[in-house]
């Protein structure tokens, strides 16, 4: 097992690039869906105001 | 020929729709196929003859970089419907390609810069594909740029409409003339490693990481595409039901 | 048909008419790359040697930043005082007449720069003999570049302090012709063959005259609207 963390002497090189990937890709997800949560936010805003007197 | 389809597919609430209802059969399978693929690529594979484990970074540097060319070729197309046909939802698709496609050309360039340390000794060897990734990044910036700068949300789609449509033309240019400019400046401490003899152990994975990466990249532009639609159609009936259910 | 001409030639004569009533901006890019040029050999070295390896690469970068600076006037004033809006309402092809404005604004920018970069790259230790090449390849290459930067100069339009933005969408479609352009250079300073670099450079004018103006014409529309 510790061999696979090794990754051969490149272990230094490897695993931060997988990091960085999959640390991007969460972002995205995340960032994704926030930015649908906030126009789905202004939305309502928007529609609970024009209901106010 | 009947062209009514395509304008029910491009009518907002349909597309709104339709892209919730697809982005749970893009966003699985992607996540499973990256899995599969990432299992493949770190345990599976053999360690190549040059490289040894180092290649392995291929299966994360690769699918980017193709992510990042993809998503600008894709937002262009998008650009030009929007530009052509007036529609407001190619527009929406448009703007949601660019950041996807800017953080993957980070991620393209970072795990390159990663991948050049053991290779060429040094993070940056100003290699033609890296350097052509670094101008692909300010294009984006410049087009997120842009539409950031206009206000009028309708002047901004379709300004930066014809800046997508310039972009993927020079695309290919900046890309030859880069490898034009490599091939005369080659430098002599530049390791140039030959390609990895690719066998197929180590290139199923790989193909698996390609098309988990793209549903990936088609179910992150389904869900911010929902967010750009809305914010389009604020005043429109259908987004009250929408958004209050 | 003697009506395209006529209205291009009537465009191009009013550019030029007013470049000359107001010289200081058609000096301006003339100016600042004869001082960037200049910045070069004091943060180096005054070695010859030396100069004339960077040279290409100087004169180029100083060109491209020289040129940036006279697009950011390219439509600016034209759009303020209303005539674009005439242009787009004149019912002659808008495509057209910006494509006449970029002629003359090559005819004001690029090739002074092309006329004056002799006189720099002498500068920068170059042998006299390289100077014709120089200059061809400098007035070729601002071709590509002047069109790239109607295309730019129209899609900021409109936009406040447009300046900083209009660098960041030009110089990344730029890169080819910078890539082109200083080889161009750089074998005419070594007395090689220049015809592939003046080949690619002279294909990437012929494909910004077709597209160029196009795209152009569709950013001030919009612009306008």
């Amino acid at each position: 097992m510790s061999g696979f963390f090794a990754m051969g002497g490149y272990a230094g090189s490897v695993w931060p690039a997988m990091a960085l990937t999959f640390g991007i890709i969460a972002w995205n997800v995340v960032a994704a869906r926030r930015s649908l949560a906030a126009a789905r936010a202004a939305a309502r805003r928007r529609i609970s105001m024009e209901d106010a007197p | 020929m009947d062209w009514t389809w395509f304008h029910r597919f491009g009518s907002p609430p349909h597309l709104y729709g339709l892209a919730r209802r697809l982005t749970p059969w893009f966003a699985w399978p992607a996540a499973l196929l990256i899995a599969i693929g990432l299992y493949g690529g770190l345990v599976l594979a053999p360690p190549d003859y040059q490289q040894g484990d180092g290649f392995r970074i291929i299966y994360v540097h690769a699918p980017s970089a193709w992510l990042s060319l993809m998503a600008y070729t894709w937002m262009a197309v998008a650009a030009a419907i929007g530009l052509v046909w007036r529609m407001k939802a190619a527009h929406a698709a448009a703007a949601s390609c660019a950041p996807i496609g800017a953080w993957f050309t980070v991620a393209a360039l970072g795990t390159g810069m990663l991948w050049g340390k053991p290779m060429w000794g040094t993070y940056w060897a100003w290699d033609p594909r890296l350097t052509a990734e670094l101008v692909l990044l300010f294009l984006y910036l410049g087009y997120i740029g842009l539409r950031s700068a206009i206000e009028d949300p309708q002047r901004a789609d379709r300004t930066s409409a014809v800046l997508a449509i310039v972009g993927v033309v020079n695309v290919p240019i900046v890309r030859y003339s880069v490898e034009w400019w490599n091939s005369i400046h080659q430098a002599p401490s530049v390791m140039k490693f030959g390609k990895p003899s690719i066998s197929w152990p180590m290139l199923t994975p790989l193909l698996i990481m390609f098309i988990g990466f793209t549903l990936l990249f088609v179910a992150l532009l389904l869900v911010r595409l929902r967010g750009e639609i809305l914010r389009r159609e604020r005043r429109a009936q259908w987004v009250a039901e929408v958004v209050t259910e | 048909m003697s009506g395209v001409w006529h209205c291009a030639q009537l465009v191009i004569g009013r550019d030029l008419r007013l470049a000359f009533r107001n010289r200081a901006q058609l000096l301006h890019p003339l100016l600042f790359f004869g001082i960037v040029t200049t910045l070069f050999p004091l943060a180096l070295s005054p070695e010859p040697s030396r100069l004339r390896d960077v040279a290409p690469g100087v004169l180029w970068v100083g060109a491209l930043l020289a040129s940036l600076l006279a697009i950011e006037f390219l439509f600016r004033e034209d759009a303020q005082d209303g005539t674009l809006e005439q242009y787009a309402l004149s019912g002659r092809s808008l495509t057209w007449l910006l494509f006449a404005k970029t002629v003359s604004h090559w005819l004001l920018s690029g090739l002074p720069l092309a006329l004056a970069s002799p006189v720099v790259a002498y500068g920068l230790a170059v042998s006299p003999g390289a100077m014709p090449g120089i200059v061809a390849s400098v007035a070729l290459g601002t071709i590509a570049l002047s069109l790239l930067g109607a295309v730019s100069a129209g899609l900021t339009l409109g936009i406040k302090r447009g300046g900083a933005l209009l660098s960041l969408l030009t110089l990344p479609l730029a890169v080819p012709l910078l890539i082109f352009g200083a080889q161009a250079t750089a074998r005419a300073i070594a007395g090689a063959d220049m015809s592939a670099p003046m080949y690619f450079l002279a294909a990437c004018a012929v494909l910004g005259i077709t597209l160029a103006p196009l795209a152009a014409a569709a950013a001030v529309r919009i612009s306008l609207e």
